[in-house]
Formats: C-alpha cells, structure tokens, sequence
C-alpha cells in the first residue's frame, strides 16, 4: 500500500493523501478544518482490507501524520505554540522546511538506488578477500656459525638430575614426641620445649610441635611463652583441674 | 614454430596490456590505475592507454567478459546475456532486494557520509539501528571511525561493493538530487508564518 495514494474522502478535501499534504504545505486547505482523525480512520479501514500488515506503510503513515498534527496543533494554538517550543518560530519554520526537504530529497535518492538496483541487477563479479602480496624478503645480517653451534652445544647437554631427597625423609611418629613428654612430665612438673627440641632436625622439630598441640588438646599440658619467639614453656595440668576443665569442655559442646 | 597474432604483436603497448589482463583476472576486487602501474612497472600514462585497448576488447557484447571502470579501478566482470546462467551457479552480493528503509537509510549514507545512525535517524524520523546493521552485514557500508575521535557515535561509509553493485565509477556519479522546486516558496511561507506569529 501506498501511503501517498491513500484517497481521502473529508469535509475538507476529498483526494490522495499527497496532494493533501502539498496542499497544507502551500497553505490552500487550512489544516485547521481538516479532519485528521477521519484520516487515520480511513488508513485503518484500508490496512483492515489486507490480510498482511504493511510495516512499512504504516511506519510512513505515522511519520505523516504525526508532521500533520504538530503543524495543525501549531496552527490551533498560536501563542501558546509559541510560547511553548523551545525554538523561536522562525527557527521552528526553517527548521520543519529543511527537514521535509531532506527527507523528500532522500526519498528521491532512494527511488533512484532502487531503479539502479534492478537495473543491474544482472551484474556478476568476482568477490573475495584479495590474493596476499609477497612478503618483503628479510635480509639477515653475517652469522658467525661458531655461535649457533654454541647454542646447540647448550641445547644437546645433560639436564641435571632431578633431586628425589624429598621422598627419603623419614619423619619419626607423633606418638614417639608423645610418650616422651609425657615421661618427662611425670618426673618434672614443668619444662622448656626449645631446650627438649635442641639438636632435631627440622622435620622433627615439627613432629616435636604437632605432639605438644596433640598434648595441649587433650588438655594435659598448658602452655605460655612470654613473647613472640620466646622460650616455649610447657607446664603439667593438675589432675584436678584437668578433670574440672574436661566437664566444661563437654557442656560447652553440648550447649553448642 | 608458434607465431602470436599479428594484429595484436603490431601494438607497441600489447606486452602492457597483457601484463594488465593477468592482474585484473588474478584480482578479485578493482584495482585503481596507480596499483596496475606499479604491479607492471610501467608509466601511468602508457597503463591508461593499454586499458583503453582492453576496454575495446572486452566490450560488452564482444566477450563474455566486460572490462569497466567500477568503484575507483578496473575490474573485470561477466557479460550481461550471461546473468541467467550465472545466476543458476552463483549468488549476487545483493541477491534479495532491499527494503524502502534500507535503500533510504543507503542513500543517505551514500550522499551524506560518513555519518552517524542518530543522523540517519534524525532525517528518516525512525530509529535506524536495524537497517543499518542490514547494511553492514550486506557489504553495502561499513565503519569509517567515530564522532569527534573516539568515544562518539560510529560513523558509517558505503563500500567499493556498493559502488560495484549499483555499477558505479565513484560516489560521484550518483545523480546531483536537484533542490525540489518549490522548497525555496515553501520555506518563505513558512517564515511568513512565522513572522506573522511572533508579532
């Protein structure tokens, strides 16, 4: 469907929808006597005879109308139009003129590209991406053949061993440490833990430290050191006091 | 022993213009006159005359073949009374046709480019963002930078293969769109108008 050939059959004006248009434009018909809705009445009635909806026209359409309805709204409301937009009346004029004009002068280049199109529509050619150009030829300098022979005499040497020291350590049981502190324990109410640890090695040194956590868990030792770094001291727990420190232990878990 | 044709040994610039031939077979998209004399190392002025000798032998309605300036170069193409068996085997770059939106959202890139989709959006009344992502994927136009350098709005530009679909030389064979006659006497009522408003 055509837009501009939509015939109109108003008070006003009986005709396309085009010639209309021009004649607004020229200020013949007064926009003000025309019916704009019996417009849109009349495009529905005619988009309502076809079984496709016509987004294209429609969207033409209401492009159109819309022009028209801002042009009678200015028409019917002067001053307060006036007032209103935020360009001066004047501006507003030049600034609706030239945009009508370059849409229609668009319009007039698409009807031309579309005339092209199927014109030339018998036009075939080769497309692709094109052939690539020759890469420029890099030049290297002068080689000293000495020194390739030099990195691959560093490529072709023996990598050195790989250390399996690692898997050979041997640590000693926790229950070992264990039995030790408290064999001491039973004879010293108190002891030094770096003096006990002097002259380990490193992995048991650590055993040393995991079975005294082990011991302080089970609440037998308690364990104070007066700063960081410092000496660690490890004192027995009284049998007492360890007894009374278990039940607590139990209730707060339970009350947990 | 095989003897080359003697109508075509007999001018002097035929080594040229088959040196010419082979580039434009070899090449799938136009090459512009300087890009031949460079690739046959020989003087722009003498590569002219030899296309000239080409175009004559590759006219349209000679060969199967059509040699013509398209899109800024030289290329050849496929005779027209071959479009139908063409057709069975290959597809055209713009098989389907285009919608009035995108011939109208085309035109303005191609009259008015480089510009921006709001630009576009702004003479045609409607938002342009589908049309003209149609376009690009078609080939038609493409990106040509931003808007005040980077951060603005993607500027677009139509294509060698817009020129080479719609059989163009350059942009500037588009038809000069004459001012609509009555858009002067349209713009003084306006301003008629306006006067008449304001005082």
């Amino acid at each position: 469907m055509i837009v501009r050939e939509l015939e109109l059959d108003l008070d006003a004006f009986e005709g396309p929808f085009d010639l209309l248009l021009t004649l607004v434009l020229k200020e013949e018909v007064d926009l003000a006597d025309v019916d704009v809705a019996g417009i849109v009445v009349r495009f529905v009635e005619r988009l309502a005879e076809r079984e496709t909806l016509d987004l294209d026209a429609c969207g033409e359409f209401l492009v159109l109308v819309a022009a028209l309805l801002e042009l009678k709204a200015r028409g019917l409301f002067e001053d307060e139009a006036a007032e209103l937009a935020d360009l001066e009346p004047e501006e507003a004029a030049e600034e609706l003129a030239r945009r009508l004009a370059e849409y229609r002068r668009m319009k007039e280049a698409a009807g031309w590209l579309a005339e092209r199109l199927a014109s030339e529509g018998d036009r075939f050619f080769r497309l692709g991406p094109a052939p690539l150009a020759p890469v420029a030829e890099r030049r290297l300098a002068p080689q000293d053949p000495e020194a390739l022979a030099d990195v691959v005499r560093l490529l072709a040497a023996e990598p050195p061993t790989v250390s399996l020291a690692h898997m050979e350590l041997r640590f000693p049981p926790v229950a070992q440490f264990l039995e030790r502190f408290r064999a001491l324990l039973l004879r010293r109410s108190r002891f030094d833990f770096d003096t006990e640890i002097e002259g380990l090695s490193r992995a048991e040194q650590a055993i040393a430290f995991l079975a005294l956590l082990e011991l302080r868990r089970a609440n037998q030792i308690s364990i104070s050191q007066a700063a960081p770094f410092a000496p660690i001291r490890v004192s027995r727990v009284e049998e007492e006091s360890a007894a009374v420190n278990e039940r607590t232990d139990a209730w707060n878990v339970r009350s947990a | 022993m095989e003897r080359p044709l003697r109508l075509v040994t007999a001018n002097p610039l035929d080594q040229l213009a088959r040196t010419l031939e082979a580039l434009l077979v070899v090449a799938s998209a136009p090459l512009p006159v300087d890009e031949l004399a460079a690739a046959a190392g020989d003087e722009r002025e003498r590569v002219e005359l030899a296309l000239g000798l080409l175009a004559a032998r590759y006219h349209e309605g000679r060969s199967g073949i059509v040699l013509e300036a398209v899109a800024g170069g030289w290329a050849f193409r496929a005779s027209r009374d071959a479009a139908e068996a063409c057709g069975r085997l290959f597809e055209r770059p713009v098989q389907r046709g285009l919608s009035q939106a995108a011939l109208e959202t085309l035109a303005i890139v191609a009259y008015l480019g480089p510009c921006t989709r709001p630009e576009i959006a702004r003479i045609r009344g409607v938002a342009a963002d589908s049309a003209v992502a149609g376009l690009v994927e078609r080939g038609l136009i493409t990106e040509a930078g931003r808007e005040d350098g980077s951060g603005g709005a993607v500027r677009y530009r139509t294509t060698a293969m817009f020129e080479r679909v719609f059989g163009l030389e350059s942009l500037s064979q588009l038809p000069r769109l004459d001012d609509l006659g009555d858009v002067d006497d349209l713009r003084e009522r306006l301003h008629a108008v306006a006067e008449q408003r304001s005082a």
